[in-house]
C-alpha cells in the first residue's frame, strides 16, 4: 500500500475552526488543499453533483453513519472504517462498489493532522477497493458538539449477477459459514479505549469484503444469504436473518472461531464473543452441498473461515461443547462489563 | 492466558453427571449460592444433565440484583450533581432504582457516570480532575471488597481529598443465614461460591453448617467445578452429614487469602444493610472504619442524599406490580413461576433487579432456556 503524501504544507490552521465549515475562504482552502488532492477529479473542478456512467442491470445503494471513539485504533481508523463498511454493505448483496459519497462532520477544534491522517486513510482504503470518492461535503460544529470526526458514506454498487441475495432466499437445510474468526474489533475497540483493564496486542478485523463476495460469485456458487457482523455481531445477524426467512438454525459453539485472546478477554469481562462487533467478518448461507467448496474460497482470505451449523427448526439454538443446546441470545445493545 | 479448558471436558461433565444420577435416591434441593454459578449452570446447560430428584434453587448472589433501590437512589442523585464523577461497574448502570431510571438515563441526562474494571482506576481518575468529586459506587461481596479497601487505604494515604465512597458491599455468610432462618425455607444444602472463600476462606461456613444442619460445598464455576460440587453435596445429604467440604481446593484455600482478609478488617466493619428482596440483614454490610469513614460519600453528601419514604427501607415490593424478584430472589419461587416473565418483564424492560443482570437468575433463564 502506498502512503498517501500530504498535498498540503503543514502550515495554515492547527486545528479545524468553525469557519472551515462556513463556505467561505478558510472552506475552500479545506476543499482545495485537502480534499480534492485526495479525492477530486483529474481537472480539479468541482460542480454540485458527480455524474455517473449508465450501468447496464440493476445498481445497489446503501448509506451507513460511522462514529468511532476513539478515532485511531489499532489496525484502522474511523476513515478506513467508513470506506469498508459502505463497502462491505454493497458486497453483502454481491455488488461491487462503483462511487462513494462522503460527508465529513468536524469539531471545531480537532487538531488538523488527524484530519489529514484521517482523510488520507479514506483515500488510500478507497483505492484498495477499487472505488472513486466522488462527491460530499464538510460541516463544522462547536467544540463539545461532536466527537472529533462524524462521517457518512454512501455508496452505489453494480450487481453483475442474477442471484437474489438476502434472508427470504434461505433454505430450510442450508449451510452456514463465517468469514472468520469472531469478535477481534469489539475487544480491540474496548482496548483501546483502555476499558478491559488488561492490555492486548489484539487488532480489529476491519477489511474489505468485496474480494471474497466476488471470489465467490465467481464461482458461480448459489448463494442465499450473506450478513456482515457489525453491531450485534453474529448473535444479531442469524436472529435477525432467521426471522426474515422464518426459519430457525443451529449452530454449534465448538465450531466457531474465536481468538483466544477474544474468548480470554470476554471470560474475564462477562462479554459475549458472539455478540461482540466485528468490521470484516459475515455469515453466509448456501447450500450444504456448496459449502465445502465455499469454505475453500474464504479460507484463501482468511484461514480461520469455517462452516459453523446449519439452518433447521424454528429457533436460534446454540449447540455448546457439552453436546447441549441452548437459546442463542440477541446482544441487547451496550455490552457491560459484570462485576465479578 | 488459557481458559481452563480441563474443567469443561465434555467426557469429564458426562461421567460426573453420570455419577450423580447414579448416586441419588431421593429428592433433594440445594441452592447455588452466587449468580455466577446460576449463570453457568445454564449457559453450559448443566441442568438438562442433572437426575430430576435434584432440585437446584437459585440464590440471592448477584450484587447488581441484591443492592437496595435505595442506594441506586443515592448514587443517581450523587451522579445528577455537576461536580461529581460517579464511578462503577458496567452492569451496575442498567439497574433502576425507586423510580425506574437508571445510571444510564443519569449518564444520557448529562450525569459523568463511568465504567470502571477495577477500583484502582479511580485514583488516576481523582488526581486528573481536581476540581471535581469522584465518587466509587462500591458494591459487590466480599470479592470485590479487598479493591475498595485498598482504593480507600491508598486514597487516604495519598490525602486525596476529592475522593469518595459509596460502599453498598455485602457479605454472603448473614444471607445464607437469613434463607435457612426463613420458615418457609425448602433448602437442603448449599453450594457456596468458591470466589467469595478465595478471599475469606471458609471457617465462617462451619457454624451455620451445623447449626442447621446443612452441608454447605465450597464450589467455582467451570462445568466439572459444578457437578463436582454437587455431586459432594448430593453425597452429604445422602449419608445424612452436614460437612463444609471444599471442591474448588485449587483456588480456595481453608484460611482464604490472609492480605485480602486483613485489609477489609482494617477498612471496614460489618454494618447492617438492605437487601433487595431479603430486607435488612444484621451484620451483612460493610462500613468504613475511621480513619476510612472520611471517605464515606453518606457523611460528604448527606444532606442532599434521598431517603426512603418510612417504612420503605426493606424495599417492599410494589403491590401492583406482578413481579415476584423478592421470592426469587429467596428461592421459593423460579423466574418461570412469574407472570410477568418474558412478557412484561424481558433483560430490555425489566421489572426487577434478577432480570437486570446478566447474573440474575430471571436473566440467565430469558437468556439461556429455549
Amino acid at each position: 500500500m502506498d502512503a498517501f503524501a500530504c498535498p498540503l504544507p503543514p502550515g495554515g490552521a492547527a486545528t479545524v475552526l468553525l469557519g472551515h465549515g462556513g463556505g467561505g475562504s478558510l472552506s475552500q482552502q479545506l476543499i482545495d488543499q485537502l480534499l480534492v488532492p485526495a479525492f477530486g477529479p483529474a481537472d480539479g473542478v468541482l460542480h454540485d453533483a458527480a455524474v455517473l456512467p449508465a450501468e447496464e442491470g440493476p445498481l445497489a445503494f446503501t448509506t451507513d453513519a460511522y462514529v468511532v471513539r476513539p478515532l485511531q485504533f489499532p489496525g484502522g481508523d474511523i476513515g478506513s472504517l467508513a470506506v469498508f463498511g459502505t463497502v462491505n454493505d454493497l458486497a453483502m448483496v454481491g455488488a461491487t462498489a462503483i462511487a462513494l459519497s462522503l460527508s465529513l462532520i468536524l469539531e471545531e477544534g480537532l487538531p488538523m493532522p488527524v484530519l489529514h491522517q484521517v482523510v488520507a486513510s479514506i483515500r488510500l482504503a478507497a483505492q484498495r477497493c477499487g472505488v472513486p470518492v466522488v462527491t460530499g461535503d464538510t460541516k463544522v460544529v462547536e467544540r463539545g458538539k461532536g466527537d472529533g470526526i462524524y462521517i457518512n458514506t454512501a455508496g452505489i454498487g453494480r450487481v453483475d449477477h442474477g442471484l437474489v441475495i438476502g434472508p427470504k432466499a434461505v433454505r430450510s437445510g442450508d449451510s452456514i459459514l463465517v468469514s472468520g474468526d469472531l469478535g477481534r474489533h469489539g475487544v480491540a475497540i474496548l482496548a483501546a479505549r483502555q476499558e478491559l483493564g488488561f492490555r492486548t496486542e489484539l487488532h480489529s478485523d476491519l477489511a474489505p469484503l468485496q474480494e471474497p463476495v466476488q471470489a465467490l460469485l465467481a464461482a458461480g456458487l448459489e448463494l442465499h444469504c450473506m450478513r456482515d457482523l457489525t453491531r450485534g455481531g453474529l448473535a444479531s445477524a442469524l436472529h435477525e436473518i432467521g426471522r426474515g426467512a422464518g426459519l430457525g438454525v443451529l449452530v454449534r459453539e465448538n465450531a466457531i472461531p474465536i481468538a483466544p485472546e477474544v474468548d480470554a478477554a470476554c471470560e474475564l469481562l462477562g462479554l459475549d464473543p458472539l455478540a461482540m462487533a466485528n468490521e470484516g467478518r459475515f455469515v453466509l448461507f448456501l447450500p450444504a452441498a456448496e459449502a465445502k467448496r465455499a469454505l475453500e474460497l474464504l479460507r484463501r482470505f482468511e484461514p480461520s473461515a469455517a462452516i459453523i451449523g446449519s439452518v433447521q427448526g424454528d429457533s436460534v439454538l446454540l449447540e455448546n461443547s457439552l453436546g447441549l443446546n441452548r437459546r442463542l441470545e440477541l446482544g441487547r445493545g451496550e455490552q457491560l462489563p459484570r462485576i465479578c | 492466558m488459557s481458559l481452563p479448558s480441563p474443567y469443561r471436558r465434555p467426557e469429564a461433565v458426562h461421567r460426573l453427571a453420570a455419577v450423580l444420577r447414579r448416586e441419588i435416591t431421593r429428592p433433594w434441593t440445594v441452592m447455588e449460592v452466587c449468580g455466577g454459578q446460576t449463570h453457568a449452570i445454564l449457559r453450559h446447560g448443566l441442568d438438562q444433565l442433572l437426575p430430576d430428584q435434584l432440585e437446584l434453587i437459585h440464590g440471592p448472589g448477584c450484587p447488581v440484583c441484591v443492592t437496595a433501590e435505595a442506594a441506586i437512589d443515592r448514587a443517581q442523585a450523587l451522579a445528577g450533581r455537576p461536580e461529581v464523577i460517579l464511578c462503577s461497574y458496567g452492569d451496575m448502570l442498567r439497574v433502576p432504582g425507586s423510580s425506574a431510571r437508571t445510571l444510564l438515563d443519569v449518564r444520557a441526562a448529562g450525569g459523568d457516570v463511568r465504567i470502571v474494571t477495577s477500583p484502582s482506576d479511580l485514583l488516576a481518575i481523582a488526581q486528573a480532575h481536581p476540581e471535581r468529586t469522584v465518587v466509587f459506587f462500591a458494591v459487590g461481596f466480599e470479592t470485590t471488597a479487598p479493591a475498595t479497601a485498598l482504593l480507600a487505604h491508598q486514597a487516604w494515604a495519598l490525602g486525596l481529598r476529592n475522593l469518595a465512597l459509596l460502599v453498598c458491599h455485602g457479605r454472603v455468610p448473614p444471607a445464607m443465614e437469613a434463607i435457612l432462618a426463613a420458615p418457609e425455607c425448602r433448602v437442603q444444602g448449599f453450594l457456596a461460591a468458591g470466589h467469595v472463600c478465595t478471599v475469606m476462606g471458609v471457617e465462617e461456613y462451619s457454624p451455620i453448617a451445623s447449626r442447621h444442619g446443612v452441608p454447605i460445598v465450597v464450589t467455582g464455576f467451570e462445568p466439572v467445578d459444578l457437578l463436582e460440587g454437587l455431586l459432594q453435596c448430593v453425597r452429604q445429604l445422602e449419608r445424612g452429614e452436614s460437612q463444609v467440604l471444599n471442591a474448588y481446593p485449587r483456588a480456595s484455600q481453608a484460611a482464604g487469602n490472609g492480605a485480602a482478609r486483613a485489609l477489609i478488617e482494617r477498612v471496614f466493619t460489618p454494618v447492617d444493610q438492605t437487601w433487595r428482596g431479603l430486607g435488612v440483614l444484621s451484620g451483612s454490610g460493610l462500613g468504613l472504619r475511621p480513619p476510612y469513614d472520611a471517605l464515606d460519600a453518606e457523611r460528604r453528601f448527606g444532606t442532599i442524599m434521598p431517603r426512603p419514604a418510612a417504612g420503605n427501607e426493606t424495599d417492599p415490593a410494589d403491590p401492583a406490580s406482578p413481579c415476584i424478584s423478592g421470592r426469587v430472589l429467596q428461592g421459593l419461587a423460579r423466574p418461570t413461576d412469574c407472570p410477568a416473565f418474558g412478557g412484561h418483564c424481558t433483560p430490555e424492560r425489566p421489572l426487577g433487579a434478577p432480570m437486570v443482570s446478566a447474573e440474575g437468575a430471571c436473566a440467565a433463564y430469558h437468556r439461556y432456556r429455549a
